[in-house]
């Protein structure tokens, strides 16, 4: 039975980190395509037409990947954590189908008014569209983060005769206090994405020498959004979260700070590898005191360590745990300082020509995918052993006659299928990004010859 | 409160089939149907801006399911691990199929994702015909509620029995056969000409398949599961369903044969309503009927969600609802109509007359649901 577990485990883990590589650009850039389609309403310029209709295309690819690899999710809910699913359907059960309900069905029927609606609709029916993208795509973020931050912070819940959990108040679910930093974080680090991507599309035409304008463009784009959303992402969003980590999960907290042994002034591992035998840091690096200055304003403060926690109650895997948090924190600075030093070149005007900032940029587009899914394994490594956080242990929640058998057949099914999916993928983007921003007029006749189709 | 849920999470789940049906059905006969590039692609074009839309109905049905009666959920996902997996795979290959195909020109691509796509509906038409059947003859239920069944064991609807067997089987092929007809009828609707000829030919001709199994798996499905007549036998009322149904599959043969493409797409949609209409009748109040000890079987009643929570779905669910509605009628009433494909006139010809192209619309296919 261990092993179900372990492969459930990795099945999961897997194939929401895989999904999660395309919503992320999808949320961003819903924000992203707004505003580039209320510059062309506005303006006119039929300049913005293009771009829009360009980022659409890949609006539509990354949604329709982000699709077909979130049905899984929502389904192994029921496959492979039936006992979790009974235990807190009664409750969780509301987002997910609001998500489904909602958020879809306005994602989906507006894409196909954008993608086929061409010629039929004017320009403002596309906007409207655009903005009801971007209200759907949003609000399917926000209730599936309120189903998570229910899970690392379970609110407005009873317990009926047979163990299961009920709802006791929508509005306790919706308005968990978990989920606001969660969800400001968790967008601003889309649009980080989006932004990255975009600007490295730019700076790659601008390399490259084609679509000179455009390229402008997406890089002006992308570096402003990019430089404020870095920032929100360290401050407020991401001290947010940290702080209510220590507050709430003080244990996650001590350990994807490697801090074993509580102390007073605790200071921040900037570097160094978790010795979970000795309990120590190898080769550390560390900025004294500042933890403690960081989560509770104090130089002096008392911060409980590992050794103040059961060993029962640890994340199973300290180590990875600990990695994945320095890898979110250190690319997130490396981002924005890139972001910082892009956007002072651009008030200067001398970004357009500065080679080095530009291949820069091409080449930083992966590192907020790498941030991102770092910053998922920090929550979700961090909440074990828990699945609900306190109530209900994760080795308790799986389905209890899915064998191992069986759970490790269709893991190794969603390997084979989703390395297919990255690849077509990564095709597809690179023949949208060769076509590049085309005009209007060729639109139709360049992609297909016939149509959409 | 409870019947309330189970009636709409059934309504969704018929939805589903009425809506996504149709575009599994154009699918499996997308190779037959078509002969040339500019066909296939006003096949594709005739499904392209609703598939995804219709495919959301699912979703919804299963995070409705999964909300009203959690346990049931848990229950039958996990139970039928092997086939909602291989459903999520031929569900991702379709998708895929239709996204890709696309993208480049080459005719090897494009012969691949035809293949994928004509595939995969077919396989997903029978599974989803034979999930059916599973809920009708019941599954091997522990007295914890929970259960397992392989793909297939001896292919007897026993106490121990596959997800395949003889009845199911049966009910996937009828499912099959239905929505190529439902498909066929909307394919007719969509297109004209060599196209429109054939489509129709291959709906004349399904429709007689699929009534002939229909009877056959109407017949079975009251000796596979003796329960279903209870129902009826306290509540004659639901024999409105079986009426409605037959009289609409003929309803559906006789308009075709007359080339009244609206009505008879109108009334292949109204027979799969009424068939299912006429199973959930039929099971109600199970959601998962046991085949071991009927005390075992999974009810609306002891596997629901709490009152509250009942009670406050409601809210957002007719708001959200009465939205889908709204965005499936308008999307569906924006793409009516045949399809063009804009090979020589220019775009703004098109755009200039279109409602010459267009017939007005007598009534809508979402219709049935309100």
């Amino acid at each position: 039975m261990a092993s179900a577990l372990l492969y459930d485990r990795l099945q999961f883990a897997f194939t929401a980190t895989f999904h999660y590589l395309f919503p992320q650009l999808t949320m961003g850039l819903a924000l992203l395509l707004l505003y580039l389609r209320s510059r062309a309403l506005w303006s006119g310029d039929e300049q913005y037409h293009q771009a829009a209709r360009f980022w659409t295309k890949i609006f539509a690819l990354s949604f329709g990947f982000g699709v077909v690899t979130g049905i899984p999710l929502e389904f192994q809910f029921g496959t492979n954590w039936a006992k979790f699913s009974n235990f807190a359907g009664g409750v969780i059960g509301q987002t997910l189908a609001m998500e489904g309900l909602f958020a879809f069905f306005l994602e989906s029927t507006f894409l196909g008014v954008l993608l086929f609606g061409e010629k039929r609709f004017g320009f403002r029916v596309q906007w409207f569209a655009s903005l009801m993208l971007f209200l759907g795509s949003w609000l399917s973020g926000y209730f599936i983060l309120a189903t998570n931050a229910w899970m690392q912070h379970p609110v407005a819940y009873t317990v009926a005769d047979d163990g299961r959990l009920f709802l006791n108040s929508l509005s306790g679910l919706l308005t968990n206090p978990w989920l606001f930093w969660q969800y400001a974080h968790n967008m601003t680090a889309a649009v980080v994405t989006t932004s990255c991507v975009m600007a490295a599309v730019g700076a790659f035409y601008l390399l490259s020498g084609n679509h000179l304008a455009h390229a402008k463009t997406f890089i002006q784009t992308g570096v402003v959004a990019g430089a404020i959303a870095c920032a929100l992402m360290i401050f407020p969003t991401g001290h947010g979260n940290a702080k209510q980590v220590f507050e709430h999960q003080p244990l996650k907290g001590a350990a994807f700070e490697g801090l074993f042994r509580t102390e007073r002034g605790a200071g921040i591992v900037l570097v160094g590898q978790p010795n979970t035998e000795t309990m120590t840091i190898d080769n550390p690096l560390v900025v004294p005191s500042a933890l403690s200055i960081l989560v509770y304003y104090d130089l002096w403060a008392n911060v409980k360590g590992l050794d103040a926690f059961p060993k029962e109650e640890w994340p199973d895997n300290l180590p990875l745990l600990y990695y994945a948090y320095h890898i979110m924190a250190g690319l997130g600075t490396i981002l924005a300082a890139i972001m910082a030093l892009a956007l002072l070149l651009l008030w200067r005007g001398r970004l357009f020509t500065s080679k080095p900032v530009l291949w820069l940029l091409m080449l930083c587009a992966p590192f907020p995918y790498i941030a991102t899914t770092a910053g998922w394994m920090t929550t979700e490594l961090g909440r074990q052993p828990w699945l609900v956080y306190g109530l209900l242990r994760t080795a308790q929640g799986t389905s209890p006659l899915v064998h191992s058998g069986n759970a490790l057949f269709t893991l190794l099914g969603f390997l084979g299928l989703y390395l297919l999916l990255g690849l077509l993928f990564l095709i597809m983007i690179m023949e949208i990004v060769r076509q590049g921003p085309v005009p209007v007029t060729d639109y139709p006749a360049q992609t297909t010859g016939s149509g959409t189709y | 409160m409870e019947t309330f849920w189970y009636a709409i999470v059934t309504l969704m789940l018929t939805m589903y089939v009425v809506l996504d049906g149709f575009d599994f059905g154009v699918g499996i006969l997308y190779p037959f149907v078509t002969r040339t590039e500019t066909e296939r692609c006003t096949v594709l074009d005739s499904i392209g801006p609703v598939w995804k839309g219709n495919e959301v109905w699912l979703v919804a049905s299963g995070g409705l399911l999964f909300f009203a009666f959690p346990r049931a959920y848990a229950a039958g996902f996990s139970g039928f691990y092997l086939a909602l997996v291989m459903v999520l795979w031929l569900l991702i290959f379709r998708g895929l199929a239709l996204e890709l195909r696309s993208q480049l020109s080459h005719p090897l691509w494009r012969q691949l994702w035809d293949l994928a796509f004509s595939g995969a509906s077919f396989f997903l038409a029978i599974v989803f015909g034979a999930a059916l059947g599973n809920l009708i003859r019941g599954v091997p239920l522990n007295p914890e509620g929970y259960f397992f069944v392989a793909l297939w064991t001896d292919f007897t609807p026993g106490p121990e029995p596959g997800i395949l067997d003889w009845f199911t089987l049966l009910m996937g092929l009828a499912s099959a056969a239905i929505l190529m007809l439902h498909g066929a009828n909307y394919l007719a609707m969509k297109t004209d000409g060599d196209l429109y000829l054939r489509a129709a030919a291959s709906a004349k001709r399904t429709g007689w398949i699929a009534l002939v199994l229909t009877c056959i798996a109407m017949l079975a499905s009251p000796f596979v599961q003796p329960a279903l007549r209870l129902n009826y036998t306290a509540h004659p009322l639901g024999y409105l369903f079986t009426v409605t149904g037959a009289l609409a599959l003929i309803a559906t043969v006789v308009f075709r044969r007359r080339q009244h493409d609206v009505a008879a797409f109108a009334t292949s949609s109204l027979f799969i309503l009424a068939m299912l209409g006429n199973v959930a009748w039929g099971c109600y109040p199970n959601l998962l009927i046991a085949t071991t000890n009927p005390a075992s079987s999974l009810t609306i009643f002891n596997a629901t969600a709490g009152a509250y929570g009942l009670r406050v779905g409601l809210v957002w669910f007719l708001f959200g609802f009465a939205l889908v509605i709204t965005s499936q009628v308008y999307v569906h009433r924006a793409f009516w109509g045949k399809v063009r494909l804009d090979l020589e006139s220019s775009p703004t010809e098109s755009h200039a007359s279109p409602d010459s192209q267009r017939e007005r619309l007598p009534f809508d296919i979402n219709r049935p649901s309100r």
